[in-house]
């Protein structure tokens, strides 16, 4: 197991380096150069082009790279162009703010997806399943900044029940939280639907039947533990998705989580900033989708017995 | 006659089952009956989709939910007729004095739960002489012993034993509550022929030993020349032809049918360069044919055979369903 969970961290290099790469190449087509930003229209060619020096803006790309890759390996991921300070303090102050919001969404997500799933293949196509399944497909295809939007406008607009920007109380979080996990919870329920009426059918279940076992227990003994292995891999997806996604909603309800700052920075130019946010994010999707497959590995004994043995 | 009606197990009196869609209607079982007393061994064979599953699923009413059903017909079980009684009473005669033994070892057991959790389920729901924990799981170890699985190897999981092995499981786990009845659904089907040999002596060893009648449906002659006292030929639906083991294996009259199945085994002793088998297909079983449904594939097919149902002809406790031996005396009964 520890050997397993080293060698997937392992992969976490190439990854990484790849990412850095294209990152920089990226930015290496995007218009406008930092020191006129930072310096503004007005400042002399020569401090422009001085500064553009310093920051290495003419190196080749390669170049770049190397230096990029040579100074993270020494700890140092560069000053952001824009504060001046470490590109990981600012990173780590917004952290939690993001990490917040993913986490209500996919905890938000399992809660309303999973049950309804389950209720609503259980129940095929009576009435319930056809309330669930049709809000389903209304939320996985609203895009949520509108949704957002709508919240705003109704919540805080109108009834003027729950603020719309801010990240102060609880409250700052149950739109954007909500807005976030509706098209996920959504998705959840209809992958747990569809994950259980496959399970349904199976020669495992009818067994199960023919042993005098009851609707109850093969339901939760016999058919969730099963249905849900592509749930949780589907869930740890989301939550990467969340994370990263979450870009406008943290704009829509002018949070301060990474996602602000990754596109101010994007907007400033300010290329350290961004690959380091960037950087973070890979690393938190890959340390997120390891601690799916332990989880697997926790659930089905046909995993867990090719890693321990 | 009294001791002859205790001695009765299991009645099946004209069923008919149906499987609806939206589409069609599929007529599975048309009409069978046959009876079992305890401690007989009843084997039921023909052709793939001859309905010999969905009589074993509709014996436990395990047909799949909204489409099959039982139209017509009584099945009675140590008096009780199964098609009335209610689904918690059902639940349990499952497993508890009825149980089954699927085609397929590699999907029949759950991959995420262990041997142990699996067959200590079966001892949960019917335990109903109210022992503890420990005295269960001393049954475990036992039905697992009985099967020939190493009662160290109860924890593991269903993807760590063979195919024979997994097959002994859910044998053990049929045994388990110690059924009066065994319904044995193409046991051997899915396992390799040396494999076959032993899972079946031991079946039937185990049933001799608890005293249990089975009902064992395959499709191999001479699995049922082996196993059973009994047999039952079915042919879309119905049962064509019946008997004891002497009569189907020993006399000479036999339904076209059935014939033809023998025919298709090949012989070891003469050389012969291609298998026999009955030509044509089953007929569709949304649009049965008029009359005896054997009448397409017939090499022995009269005029009348598309026309009328074929009588009953009964010699003793051997029945056929056939035009063909109409002329030839035995007790005639109209179908």
């Amino acid at each position: 197991m520890y050997r397993y969970v080293i060698r997937r961290l392992l992969t976490l290099i190439p990854i990484l380096l790849g990412i850095i790469f294209l990152v920089l190449f990226i930015m290496s087509f995007t218009p406008g150069d930092p020191a006129s930003l930072l310096l503004g229209q007005d400042a002399p060619e020569e401090a422009i082009v001085q500064l553009n020096t310093e920051l290495g803006y003419y190196d080749p790309l390669l170049v770049k790279y190397a230096k990029y890759i040579w100074n993270a390996l020494h700890g140092d991921f560069g000053l952001s162009y824009r504060t001046q300070k470490p590109v990981f303090s600012e990173i780590i102050i917004r952290f939690p703010v993001t990490l917040k919001l993913a986490f209500y969404s996919v905890i938000l997500t399992a809660i309303i997806g999973i049950p309804l799933g389950i209720i609503s293949a259980v129940k095929k196509y009576k009435p319930i399943d056809m309330v669930c399944t049709s809000c389903a497909m209304v939320f996985a295809s609203l895009p949520r900044f509108w949704l957002g939007l709508l919240l705003i406008l109704l919540f805080s607009v109108e009834l003027k029940l729950l603020p719309s920007n801010g990240v102060g109380t609880w409250k700052h979080f149950v739109l954007p939280v909500f807005t976030l996990a509706a098209p996920t919870a959504a998705n959840i329920l209809r992958l747990t639907r569809s994950t259980m009426l496959e399970t349904i059918r199976q020669d495992y279940v009818r067994t199960a039947r023919a042993k005098g076992a009851s609707e109850r227990l093969i339901i939760f003994r016999h058919e969730l533990k099963n249905a849900l292995l592509p749930v949780i891999t589907s869930l740890g997806v989301e939550f990467g998705v969340l994370l990263g996604g979450a870009i406008l909603i943290e704009t829509v309800f002018s949070m301060p989580g990474i996602s602000t700052l990754m596109i101010t920075s994007i907007r400033m130019k300010d290329t350290p900033q961004v690959t380091a946010s960037i950087i973070f994010f890979a690393i938190l999707v890959c340390i997120t989708m390891l601690l799916v497959d332990l989880i697997y590995a926790l659930i089905d004994p046909r995993i867990r017995s090719k890693y321990i043995k | 006659m009294n001791n002859e009606i205790k001695n009765k197990l299991l009645e099946i009196r004209n069923l008919k089952v149906v499987y609806e869609t939206d589409l069609d209607t599929i007529y599975a079982v048309n009409g069978i009956s046959f009876e079992l007393d305890k401690g007989q061994t009843l084997g039921i064979v023909g052709e793939t989709g001859a309905g010999k599953t969905t009589t074993a699923l509709s014996i436990l009413r395990l047909l799949p939910q909204d489409i099959g059903k039982i139209t017509e017909g009584n099945i009675i079980f140590e008096g009780e007729d199964l098609t009335l009684v209610s689904e918690s009473m059902m639940r349990k005669i499952r497993g508890e004095k009825i149980s089954m033994i699927f085609q397929d070892p590699m999907t029949s057991l759950n991959p995420v739960l262990s041997i142990e959790r699996q067959l200590l389920e079966a001892l949960e729901l019917h335990n109903t002489q109210n022992r503890d924990k420990n005295q269960l799981k001393a049954r475990v170890d036992e039905m697992l012993e009985l099967v020939g699985i190493p009662k160290n190897r109860k924890h593991e999981y269903p993807h760590q034993f063979s195919g024979g092995m997994k097959q002994r499981v859910v044998i053990a786990m049929a045994l388990a509550c110690n059924p009066l009845l065994i319904i044995a659904d193409e046991p051997t089907t899915a396992l390799d022929v040396t494999i076959q040999a032993q899972v079946l002596s031991m079946m039937k060893e185990l049933k001799e030993k608890l005293g249990m009648s089975m009902i064992l449906i395959t499709h191999d002659l001479g699995i049922v020349a082996e196993t059973c006292d009994k047999v039952a030929v079915m042919y879309a639906g119905e049962i064509i032809e019946s008997g004891s083991i002497e009569d189907i294996f020993g006399r000479e009259k036999h339904h076209p049918y059935t014939v033809g199945l023998f025919g298709s085994i090949p012989n070891l002793e003469i050389e012969t360069p291609r298998l026999s088998p009955i030509d044509g297909l089953m007929p569709d079983p949304t649009n049965l044919p008029s009359g005896c449904k054997f009448h397409p594939r017939c090499p022995e097919a009269m005029e009348i055979c598309s026309e009328e149902l074929p009588p009953i002809i009964e010699y003793g406790s051997h029945t056929i369903v056939c035009h063909k031996f109409k002329k030839e005396g035995g007790v005639n009964e109209k179908n």
